[in-house]
């Protein structure tokens, strides 16, 4: 059964990462566990995970904003950026999937139901796209809403988009939010909070991009996502 | 100086909106190989409540114990129609059913098999990070005995990660996903 000796992947540094259990989020009280984690070493199992070079990559999917009968209502954005691992090396045909509020900060679901803000009828607010060679991806969509949720008196989510990523292996798979610089809400929300390091939680939050910025139509927001990178121990497998 | 990676973030209560390109509840097409099964369960928070706002991934091997990865250089085949991957979000009451074949054993530490199992990451509104777990078979006993992941969890505590057979269906098992509190999964620091 023995094959070729292969490297695992890194495990995120003290407070690189966020807390299931965290006190802030009423969410997490009921569902985050209450035993530790068992650590587990990474064998064939971990180190593999499901590819997508086949993936039928359709461009219409990364534009969010050419609705059904017209344009997406609110302010059109470029958010673009590069999946890279730990040492910086480009993660290549990777599925980067993403979804978000419509402007006034409603999402195309069943249990948003505010009554008091519209859905757009040219905005779904989910996309996907592939990586090239060189780890980068590129969305236009429009710049979502903040919204109220019951989290804690007055709570409000910071803008923010969801993006979801695999990576090489099932130990990179990534889901994570990007959120706009200079938001005043970002010191208010648990969610972002929840992971300890300040450096770390930099990394959620995109950069304003004159370079992606299109001119009288779009501005550009660069958002690179760093996935775990490659132990430099190998494994005996 | 290696880049600080990104830190995870909850899927929050609206992902079935956005992961819809990857969801796949069906992983092996007709003629593929090994026994065909299926496998459905509850995933479930501390008050036994079921969770809606969930989703299931699947990561595992065909039935010669082979993953559809570059990775995987052992000589056994990777089968046309079975890419050993799936999605499946939960219902209304927590539930999730999905159908593939039993994996074979893969190699593991100190290039001793592994028992058949299948990788499995929970995602969830309140989760902030993916919870990471393994699906084992009750017909193994003897491989899951000696499997190196198995003996790192507490003995009581092992019948969590095994699936357990709906009488009078052969290819059925059942398993869940208990959160939090009485029976609760072990999860793996992955």
């Amino acid at each position: 059964m023995r094959v070729a000796t292969i490297p695992g992947y890194r495990r995120a540094g003290s407070g690189q990462q966020p807390v299931n259990a965290y006190a802030g989020y009423a969410s997490s009280l009921k569902r985050a566990p209450a035993q530790p984690l068992i650590y587990l070493p990474h064998t064939l199992s971990e180190i593999t995970g499901p590819t997508f070079e086949d993936f039928l990559d359709d461009p219409k999917a990364a534009d969010l904003t050419e609705g059904r009968v017209g344009k997406a209502i609110g302010e059109r954005i470029v958010v673009s950026g590069r999946v890279l691992d730990e040492d910086g090396r480009p993660v290549r045909r990777t599925l980067v999937e993403l979804w978000q509020a419509n402007a006034g900060g409603r999402y195309r679901h069943l249990v948003d139901q505010r009554p008091d803000v519209a859905l757009d009828p040219n905005f779904e607010g989910c996309g996907h796209t592939l990586t090239d060679a060189e780890g980068r991806y590129r969305f236009v969509t429009i710049r979502p809403g903040e919204y109220p949720w019951r989290n804690h008196y007055n709570a409000w989510r910071p803008a923010h988009i969801h993006f979801s990523v695999f990576g090489p292996a099932f130990a990179t798979r990534l889901v994570t939010q990007m959120y706009f610089p200079g938001d005043p809400l970002l010191a208010f929300d648990p969610i972002y909070n929840s992971t300890a390091d300040e450096e770390a939680r930099q990394r959620l939050i995109s950069a304003f991009d004159w370079e992606t910025t299109i001119p009288n139509t779009a501005l550009g927001y660069r958002f690179d996502i760093v996935l775990s990178g490659r132990d430099a121990t190998p494994m005996e497998l | 100086m290696p880049l600080i990676p990104t830190p995870s973030q909850t899927v929050g209560p609206y992902f079935t909106i956005g992961c819809t390109p990857g969801n796949c509840d069906s992983l092996a097409a007709p003629g593929v190989a090994g026994k065909h099964i299926a496998i459905a369960g509850r995933v479930l928070d501390g008050d036994g409540a079921p969770v809606p706002d969930s989703m299931l991934e699947i990561w595992q091997a065909n039935s010669y114990g082979k993953y559809a990865h570059p990775e995987d250089t052992q000589d056994k085949p990777i089968e046309p129609g079975f890419r050993g991957y799936g999605r499946i979000p939960t219902d209304d009451d927590g539930k999730f059913r999905f159908s593939t074949i039993l994996p074979g054993p893969v190699p593991g530490p100190d290039g001793k098999p592994q028992a058949p199992h299948i990788e499995v990451s929970v995602f969830a509104r309140g989760l902030m990070r993916r919870l990471v777990t393994r699906i084992y078979f009750p017909d193994e006993a003897n491989a899951n005995e000696t499997d190196f992941a198995l003996r790192r969890v507490d003995p009581p505590r092992r019948a969590t990660l095994t699936a357990r057979k709906v009488p009078g269906q052969a290819a059925q098992f059942e398993w869940n996903v208990i959160l939090q509190g009485a029976g609760e999964t072990v999860f793996f620091d992955c």
